[in-house]
């Protein structure tokens, strides 16, 4: 199991980027006491077959190397809080997977570090691009890769000023969104 | 929502500080590659702050031209994770186990800026 559902995101996402995916789309919506994660991409896709079977843990062709326990252990944090989970996927198109959670229930998992999550996706994968959407009841914000890209021209992701500047970025914006939720 | 929010016209300025003759990373030839586990194992281990600490110490020291922080999949010793490779050119890969960020600084001070492997993290120290 994971402590944070920010480490679930980030393994979840890995999957994406296994997948080939050159844009990953992450978020993290609250309304209400509900919570959905969603990790979407345009990746290689996965055939209904494949979709059946990545969500049981115990199910192996090591064939699928590219899913193991990041989905189950995503799942059943969802379901332990009374919530859904669900992945729908098509070949050649991409994958979405999607996580709700009851925020309010006992066994929920706190979010945790997003942030953390969010750059070290970009940071070790500066060739793909992210997007990451973070809101509470309608008031959030978005950071975009491919608007980054554009002010930045040559300059890569992974410069560590770039990834300073996406920390600070999340961070206050985050802030700004709890403040105004609180 | 606050007025002065940071955004994202301040790339600008880096881009712009970029060209004026700091070293731009082209490719990565040369440099010293530290690679962190990044699958299930390593995740669940704690390597999301390993690797920021790594990120965070080598942005301090102005390494950013000669060292580039990654990421790998899992090597199949997930017992042993979170674990670290670090690849000097021209040297032997020094595999790191059971990283914390509290030892990172040590790695970058001792083996990456001074050649000196940190023995007591690697693998051979810590195999049963």
């Amino acid at each position: 199991m994971m402590t944070e559902l920010s480490l679930n995101v980030l393994d979840v996402a890995q999957n994406s980027v296994k997948a080939g995916a050159s844009l990953i789309q992450l978020g993290a919506v609250r309304e209400g006491k509900w919570l959905t994660l969603t990790v979407e991409d345009n990746g290689c896709g996965m055939t209904e077959e494949q979709v059946a079977h990545v969500t049981d843990p115990f199910f192996t062709t090591r064939t699928t190397r590219k899913v193991g326990l990041g989905v189950p252990f995503f799942k059943m944090a969802a379901e332990m809080t009374g919530g859904d989970f669900s992945i729908a996927s098509q070949v050649g198109v991409g994958t979405k997977t999607t996580a709700k959670f009851d925020t309010a229930h006992i066994d929920c998992i706190p979010l945790g570090d997003m942030c953390s999550t969010v750059v070290s996706l970009i940071q070790c994968n500066p060739d793909r691009d992210f997007v990451y959407r973070y809101e509470i009841d309608g008031r959030g914000f978005v950071l975009d890769t491919r608007e980054m890209r554009e002010e930045l021209g040559d300059v890569p992701l992974d410069t560590p000023e770039v990834v300073e500047f996406i920390r600070e970025f999340i961070t206050e914006h985050t802030n700004g969104v709890d403040g105004q939720a609180e | 929502m606050k007025q002065n929010m940071k955004s994202l016209a301040e790339l600008k300025a880096i881009k712009e500080r970029m060209q004026n003759g700091v070293t731009m990373r082209g490719d990565h030839e040369g440099s010293t590659r530290v690679a962190v586990g990044m699958a299930t194992c390593g995740i669940a281990a704690g390597a999301r702050p390993v690797l920021n600490a790594f990120t965070e110490e080598v942005a301090k020291r102005n390494l950013g031209s000669s060292v580039m922080v990654t990421q790998t999949g899992c090597i199949g010793i997930c017992q042993y994770e979170p674990v670290v490779e670090v690849f000097v050119p021209g040297q032997e890969k020094v595999t790191y186990v059971k990283m914390t960020a509290e030892k990172v600084a040590r790695v970058v001070n001792d083996h990456i800026v001074n050649g000196n492997v940190v023995t007591e993290y690697t693998i051979g120290a810590n195999a049963k």
